[in-house]
């Protein structure tokens, strides 16, 4: 009974996150790549994945800092931090890094400055939520 | 230490990203499809692997590189690009008949067009996929 509920409350919280466009496609190639011999392959990728932004957010960030802004710089940042996102199918993240990426084409500072922080939004709302889905 | 035991059928797949998550999941992808995987983080570290140095001439490739099956690599890195790593692989008398396959997030037809006369074996577009992986595995062992 107990664990009937709890793999229904997996389902539910799985597919809501599909639903409201925080993750596609691609999150579902990473789960079919989980077996018995690498059962926990999503939850170490997904992982590696906030490890990783951290990192870049931390460089975006000091990059946004240092006048006048480095676009390439920023750009190639993104353009990291867009390809992982894509990588492991969190849809909005990668969205938000692609309008960042417009603005540094167009050299738009301000665009930058406030695309970065729906980039930084959407992340810490994916990691909240996959952070449920992991204990669930 | 733990003896592996590879058949000689199983293909040898050199994948080179410098993206630390492309390289987790390609290595998956390709372990799944039954490959045996090496992964480098740059274009610099896959040349030394294959046993050839950057600056050195064919005549000067140093034979003791890995034998590998097919290379598969990402267009973008810091450094040597993809485009000139397959560039080095196909005008090495040692490694030009191994496969080469580019992988980018980006659809850009000159790149393509570029890559593949550049005798690229295949270019696909990321994020790598498991149907995208067997197909090149079934390309290695002509099934």
């Amino acid at each position: 009974m107990e664990l009937n509920h709890t793999n229904r409350q997996i389902n539910v919280t799985r597919n809501s996150l599909f639903e409201q466009g925080y993750l596609d496609e691609q999150f579902t190639q990473l789960e079919d790549l989980q077996d018995d011999v690498n059962p926990n392959f999503v939850e170490e990728i997904v992982t590696l994945f906030f490890a990783d932004s951290m990192r870049l957010i931390h460089n975006a960030e000091t990059a946004l800092e240092n006048y006048p802004l480095d676009f390439c710089k920023l750009d190639d940042y993104m353009h990291q931090f867009m390809g992982s996102s894509s990588s492991i199918g969190a849809k909005k993240v990668k969205n938000e890094c692609t309008q960042f990426q417009e603005c540094c084409k167009v050299r738009n500072a301000d665009g930058c400055t406030r695309a970065f922080q729906r980039v930084k939004q959407e992340h810490a709302t994916l990691k909240r939520k996959l952070q449920t889905y992991f204990q669930v | 230490m733990s003896m592996e035991y590879y058949e000689e059928d199983v293909p040898h797949v050199l994948a080179v990203d410098d993206n630390i998550i492309d390289r987790k999941l390609i290595e998956r992808l390709l372990k799944t499809s039954s490959c045996r995987v090496t992964v480098a983080e740059n274009a610099i570290r896959a040349l030394e692997y294959l046993g050839l140095k950057e600056n050195q001439q064919q005549s000067q490739f140093n034979g003791k590189g890995a034998k590998v099956n097919m290379i598969i690599t990402d267009y973008c890195m810091p450094g040597m690009t993809g485009y000139e790593l397959l560039q080095k692989i196909k005008e090495s008398s040692m490694l030009k008949d191994v496969p080469v396959v580019i992988m980018s997030s980006e659809n850009i037809p000159n790149r393509i067009n570029e890559c593949l006369e550049k005798g690229a074996e295949r270019f696909i577009l990321k994020p790598l996929k498991l149907a995208d992986v067997k197909m090149l595995r079934c390309q290695l062992t002509k099934c």
